[in-house]
């Protein structure tokens, strides 16, 4: 366990009082490694709150740079930041927030190229990108190197939160269990046509935070084998049942995937956007 | 047989922007045409040519998805809800 200085004590201490965290949790905290994948509406409420209860190493994947557009939800960069890439932005709020946190930072895509051997150093990962060909590209990934997967994704008013973690248990499902793959083009609108509440992100990303740090304490019990929907319109959470799918082309008894597949961007996105 | 059926917001264009409406049907399968008849283009979006269930879309009864009772078999009772869950992908 990690000796504390006086002053981690006091930082942690609203922590270190909960019998279910305790000094030897925050220690656990302190020792674990978290990736996230996006710096953005997801991303900066889950760094934000990493970085607070003070997970040791957060590693951060994004391409782009601030754009006056984003400030309406991802609360982790600012005004001055503007053209600055969002990876260099979240580390400064981050070491600003928590000196103890080493923050790893990656200014490029994940690609089939990259993303298992960035995967494979971390204890955890947090996706909160924005397409559908990185969510099964961080899923296989997260399946062959065997790490927990908490996913977030958001649309218009609406969130889905999940946890996978095929590797811990036979029951437990993956993405592509709920969806075995991304969908056509032209039949889920485009990302560049759908707006977002900029508070949402805060509702599901936080949610994704709490999970994650559960997760890394192994405390109460995971969102595995579930997926959490929010309507904000209608203000209600459901929670519904998500069973591994025994045709699972990825973590079933017969796959047929059995390594990283690129696919095609089905939608427009403008960069920086 | 009166179900409720919840609309997730890609869809609500189709349902006039409602997010609830209440569809007779016996089972998910004569729910999904009863949908496409008062809200016509809703079907396309949530099964195939062949009518089966697309795999990016979801239906839940109740807390259950559909996939793992009697898909488009599954028997229907008063007062159930079935909740439509398309795959989203936005994060940023």
């Amino acid at each position: 366990m990690i000796d504390f200085t006086e002053e981690q004590i006091e930082r942690y201490a609203r922590h270190i009082i909960l019998p279910e965290v305790g000094a030897e949790g925050q220690s656990r905290l302190l020792e674990s490694k978290v990736f996230m994948i996006g710096a953005g509406g997801l991303g900066s409420p889950v760094a934000y709150y990493l970085a607070a209860a003070g997970v040791g190493t957060i590693g951060i994947a994004d391409a782009d740079v601030v754009d006056m557009s984003n400030l309406q939800r991802q609360i982790i960069h600012n005004q001055d930041r503007v053209g600055m890439p969002k990876v260099e932005s979240a580390c400064e709020t981050i070491q600003a927030l928590n000196p103890d946190v080493t923050v790893r930072t990656y200014n490029e895509y994940i690609t089939a190229d990259n993303v298992r051997e960035i995967v494979r150093e971390y204890d955890l990962i947090i996706d909160g990108c924005d397409n559908f060909p990185t969510r099964f590209l961080v899923n296989d990934a997260c399946y062959f190197e065997k790490k927990p997967l908490v996913s977030g994704a958001m649309f218009r008013f609406e969130g889905q939160v999940a946890t996978f973690k095929p590797h811990q248990a036979k029951d437990a499902p993956c993405y592509r269990c709920l969806y075995p793959e991304p969908p056509p083009a032209g039949l889920v609108p485009s990302c560049s046509e759908a707006g977002i509440l900029g508070a949402l992100a805060g509702a599901v990303g936080t949610i994704q935070a709490v999970e994650a740090i559960k997760e890394l304490l192994g405390i109460g019990d995971s969102l595995a084998g579930y997926l959490m929907t929010f309507d904000a319109l209608r203000m209600e959470w459901k929670k519904l049942r998500l069973r591994k799918d025994p045709a699972c082309p990825l973590c079933g008894p017969n796959p047929t995937i059995t390594d990283l597949v690129t696919y095609e961007q089905a939608c427009e996105l403008k960069r920086g956007e | 047989m009166s179900i409720t059926v919840r609309i997730p917001t890609p869809l609500r264009k189709l349902t006039g922007g409602a997010d609830e409406v209440r569809v007779e049907g016996g089972t998910i399968g004569e729910l999904i045409d009863n949908l496409e008849a008062a809200y016509p283009g809703l079907k396309e979006r949530l099964c195939d040519e062949s009518g089966e269930i697309r795999r990016f879309v979801n239906v839940y009864l109740n807390d259950e998805d559909v996939r793992f009772l009697d898909g488009r078999d599954t028997k229907l009772k008063d007062g159930d809800e079935v909740s439509i869950v398309p795959a989203i992908a936005g994060g940023r």
